[in-house]
């Protein structure tokens, strides 16, 4: 698909400018706005008319109980869902409804996944290197060279998630933890905008919890990240701010503190 | 700088591997050198006369061991299972047989359509009497045929083993269109009773080595090129895309055009292999293209080692060498030595013959 065909809604930013995936306009603030989202299956209703923004630097946490929507939201928002209806605007032009999931990697969202999910038959470093921004197409891999300049940036990824020593290692080697900081590094190597994080602590120690949090935090303001976690002291540590999901949409919003007081949220998780 | 930065600088290394090279060599000699002197150089009845009839056999199986090197790149290195390849490599036969069928007599019909009564030669014919053209639809027609089935599957992300029911399915449908007199290319029957190719008389030795040798080049060629594929970054990304495809979609890859690429390129190198099958063994007919003879394929990668180039060539030799023992001393338990093979290699080798050697390192 060509650029000129992406569906972009209102087709300029300014004056004569159409929007393309390489401006990202978070003019107004929000880098994500999901609005009425509906998606159900076979009458089961997972988003029920959701409507949530994330700011642009933001690092924003959801939480919910089982069932309430959570990774259904992460799926509507990477494209693995087409929502029944709603609007999915990723700044103020891109419309992700209309983009495979592909394209919308490109236009800068990246996602981990719950269940970390890395190349297992490839080395440490190859899937640092395939997650890299750059032309992804088949021509464009099958003469790929990988430049000094590249092998640098690959290098000081390996640091931050501080596995230079495994570089040459084959990923389905690596710890359960290893392997969620090698699906961490492998999304700072697409540059994306916005991260989205599903339970990105699950299976760490303590220790690597601490410094997963830390290394969040770091991040925020340049990136945007979008954290769902169940890890109530982990969410303690980094949330800016707290969206709550109940049955497929928002219960409530706001610091952390202010929704352990909240009535309404202790009850969806204590039950009546 | 470390080895594995030191290896990737090397391209004759990243090539033929580390055994690869000299394995390589040693083929070379043996099926461009010593198998053509044996044939030709010592006469009939002399004790190292190799007999054109094992240079027939050897060729016929060098020709397997390309459509088995092809089936590795879709299933071992991109996890696309095809039960279907026999139908390319019959294709690719069927479009030399048009030109030898033509060469056997330049002025007038094939035989077998002047057996059906037919006056003149039908359109989708036209051209085919010269070399050229059929060397064109050796390549175009398997290949047109992939892409469109390869698109419609892969962008309705069939996978697994709803893939593999419809490329049995494809190969069944293609066999019964070609069961047909109607269809044009000699029904039941299909093409045989070969005289010439480019003017040579091709039950001459040394036709037949010229045949063996070319194919004995094709392989190494394809050897040399599929190994540039797996190596290359594209290669990487098909790797990613058979063990977590959905990762390499949110890593910004749409695997449609991968997968369309490997799965053309394959059936493209097994019509290849097919044109150089016919020639060799006399004939082609639609049984060439029955869902069991695209399962054998499967079986000599599986044989050989998925996933290593090199282990579906020596699976592909093993398994039609042990056939060709079988079938001639024992033909009724062929089937069941073939079945207890797989069985033995499933359950005692998952990765097969090459696994043996790999040492572990490799996947």
């Amino acid at each position: 698909m060509k650029r000129e065909d992406w569906n972009v809604s209102g087709d300029t930013t300014g004056i004569g400018r159409v929007a393309s995936l390489d401006t990202l306009d978070v003019s107004h603030g929000p880098i994500l706005y999901l609005e009425g989202v509906h998606v159900s299956f076979d009458g089961f209703k997972a988003l029920n008319d959701l409507t949530l923004a994330v700011d642009a630097g933001d690092l924003h946490c959801i939480i919910g109980p089982n069932g309430a929507g959570k990774t259904t939201m992460m799926d509507v928002i990477t494209g693995k869902t087409r929502p029944d209806a709603g609007a999915v605007f990723f700044g103020q032009t891109i419309d992700l409804t209309a983009l495979s999931e592909a394209q919308i990697a490109q236009a800068g969202i990246g996602r981990k996944f719950q269940k970390p999910t890395v190349f297992e038959a490839l080395t440490v470093f190859e899937n640092l290197a395939l997650a890299m921004k750059t032309d992804k197409g088949v021509w464009a891999s099958l003469v790929f060279r990988l430049s000094g300049e590249q092998r640098d940036k690959i290098d000081e990824t390996l640091e931050v998630i501080r596995l230079t020593e495994s570089a040459h290692r084959l990923a389905g080697l690596l710890s359960h933890g290893q392997k969620q900081w090698l699906e961490i590094g492998m999304l700072l190597m697409q540059e994306p905008k916005l991260l989205l994080l599903d339970e990105p602590a699950a299976g760490m120690t303590d220790e690597e919890t601490e410094r997963s949090g830390e290394l969040f935090l770091s991040l925020a303001g340049d990136y945007s990240l979008v954290v769902v976690e169940h890890d109530m002291a982990f969410i303690r540590q980094i949330s800016r701010k707290v969206t709550v999901l109940h049955e497929g949409r928002v219960l409530a919003e706001g610091s952390f503190d202010k929704l352990q007081a909240d009535e309404r949220v202790v009850e969806v998780y204590l039950g009546r | 700088m470390d080895t594995k930065h030191a290896r990737e600088a090397s391209p004759a290394l990243r090539l033929f591997g580390r055994h690869g090279r000299w394995l390589s060599a040693v083929f070379a000699v043996v099926t461009l050198v010593v198998v053509p002197v044996l044939n030709l150089a010592f006469p009939e009845g002399s004790a190292l006369h190799l007999s054109t009839h094992w240079v027939g056999l050897f060729g016929k199986i060098l020709c397997y061991a390309i459509v088995a090197l092809a089936l590795d790149l879709v299933w071992g290195y991109t996890g696309i299972l095809s039960l279907g390849h026999g139908v390319f490599f019959a294709l690719g036969g069927y479009a030399i047989g048009m030109y030898l069928m033509r060469a056997i007599d330049p002025s007038g019909l094939p035989p077998f359509m002047v057996f059906l009564d037919w006056k003149e030669i039908p359109w989708f014919w036209r051209g085919t009497e010269h070399f050229p053209v059929a060397i064109l639809l050796v390549a175009i027609v398997p290949g047109v045929l992939a892409l469109a089935f390869g698109f419609f599957a892969f962008r309705s992300r069939i996978k697994g083993v709803y893939f593999s029911i419809i490329t049995q399915a494809m190969t069944l449908a293609v066999m019964l269109l070609f069961f047909r007199n109607e269809t044009g290319f000699g029904g039941n029957n299909g093409f045989t009773g070969f005289t010439r190719i480019l003017g040579h008389d091709i039950t001459a030795p040394r036709t037949r080595v010229a045949l063996f040798m070319l194919t004995a080049l094709t392989l190494l060629a394809a050897l040399a090129v599929s190994r540039a594929l797996v190596t290359s970054k594209l290669g990487r990304v098909l790797t990613a895309i058979r063990d977590a495809e959905s990762r390499v979609m949110f890593s910004g890859y749409d695997p449609l055009p991968y997968k369309l690429f490997i799965w053309t390129f394959s059936a493209v190198l097994s019509a290849l292999a097919g044109a150089l099958f016919v020639p060799q063994v006399g004939i082609i007919n639609p049984g060439e293209m029955s869902p069991a003879n695209s399962i054998e394929i499967a079986i000599w990668v599986a044989v050989g080692g998925r996933g290593t180039l090199v282990g579906p060539l020596v699976g592909a030799g093993l398994v039609n060498g042990v056939k060709s023992w079988f079938t001639v001393s024992f033909p009724e338990v062929w089937l069941y030595a073939l079945g207890g093979l797989f069985i033995l290699v499933t359950l005692f080798l998952p990765r097969g013959i090459a696994g043996l050697f790999d040492g572990g390192e490799k996947t």
